[in-house]
């Protein structure tokens, strides 16, 4: 990639979002725009997927809403995105987490990752 | 072609960029200038008005004779790249200047972008005009060939222009009403709206309106 266009993208690239992966359940903090009034959603759920690099990285990030699975995908840089809060960290064994649209309630639970637990 | 002056600038490629909405918007980076103008000519000598500009300069031994010759006016040594653009106003330019993105464009204009696209070789009639072809099973033997190309007897010859396989791309192509999204005057960058024509490397034409 040029340079002058990788300068571009490290401008708009946020560093201030805290590591998460696939399996840790997280609070997505969104503001939107509603006419002219500005307020802050939340998303939660669990991080199902982590998708590309640089400036173009987004998750995927499902939950039940209502009995229906509901899946958001965010830019990662995006500046619409106030904050993302990490609750649990998950252990899970693979990094693309499709398995969970077929699991409900405790089925669909995800073991939880420590220091210590690996 | 816009009577109006531009500037000449290097494809660098494409990237997204966030808006004031938090919209990613695809962008065109385009390394603009400085250009250097290298002769007016006027509709009293030269039958039409237009300046002549050249873009990323050669070192003296690089340059060949009639261009070294052509260019000492302006006080550089040569240029890789010089194109001409119409004007109406050739009096306001004088041999020698520079031209800059700065205080030619700024962001949320819109210009014209030209540039020579990707050389496609020889290409089918799908390809190159969007024919549609033929089934590729149940027994068709029509797959991807012209078909039919004229009458008989009458007019015993094919009609000029008819679409052929041939030579697609390399064309000159002027992407319209492009939107600027970004000018960088100290970087002499320009971000537009999408895509343009040609290759990352190419040479574009950027016209003011």
């Amino acid at each position: 990639m040029s340079k002058i266009i990788q300068k571009i993208e490290q401008e708009q690239m946020r560093h201030d979002h805290p590591d998460f992966r696939p399996g840790d359940t997280v609070k997505v903090h969104i503001r939107i725009i509603e006419g002219s009034k500005e307020r802050v959603q939340i998303f939660q759920g669990v991080v199902i997927k982590r998708q590309h690099t640089g400036m173009n990285a987004s998750y995927t990030v499902r939950k039940i809403s209502h009995g229906v699975g509901v899946e958001k995908t965010f830019a990662l840089h995006n500046p619409r995105i106030e904050k993302i809060e990490v609750l649990t960290l998950g252990r899970v064994r693979r990094s693309r987490l499709y398995y969970l649209r077929d699991l409900r309630g405790k089925a669909a639970r995800i073991r939880e990752r420590g220091f210590n637990k690996g | 072609m816009p009577k109006t002056m531009g500037i000449l600038g290097k494809k660098i490629g494409m990237t997204r960029i966030y808006n004031e909405m938090g919209f990613a918007v695809p962008v065109t980076v385009i390394e603009a200038g400085p250009c250097t103008v290298l002769q007016v000519k006027s509709e009293a000598t030269d039958g039409y008005n237009a300046i002549q500009v050249g873009l990323g300069e050669k070192k003296a031994s690089r340059v060949n004779k009639p261009q070294a010759g052509h260019v000492a006016k302006s006080g550089s040594t040569g240029f890789y790249n010089i194109k001409e653009f119409h004007v109406s106003n050739p009096e306001d330019y004088e041999i020698g200047q520079k031209v800059s993105l700065e205080g030619m464009f700024q962001a949320g204009d819109v210009v014209d972008v030209q540039g020579t696209s990707k050389g496609r070789g020889f290409q089918g009639v799908i390809k190159r005009h969007g024919f549609h072809g033929g089934g590729a099973t149940h027994g068709s033997k029509f797959h991807r060939a012209p078909g039919s190309i004229g009458c008989s007897a009458w007019p015993s010859r094919v009609i000029k222009g008819k679409k052929m396989p041939g030579r697609m791309g390399n064309d000159i192509v002027t992407k319209k009403n492009v939107l600027v999204m970004d000018v960088r005057t100290d970087e002499n960058l320009i971000l537009v709206k999408g895509s343009v024509p040609g290759a990352k490397q190419g040479l574009l034409k950027i016209f003011s309106k």
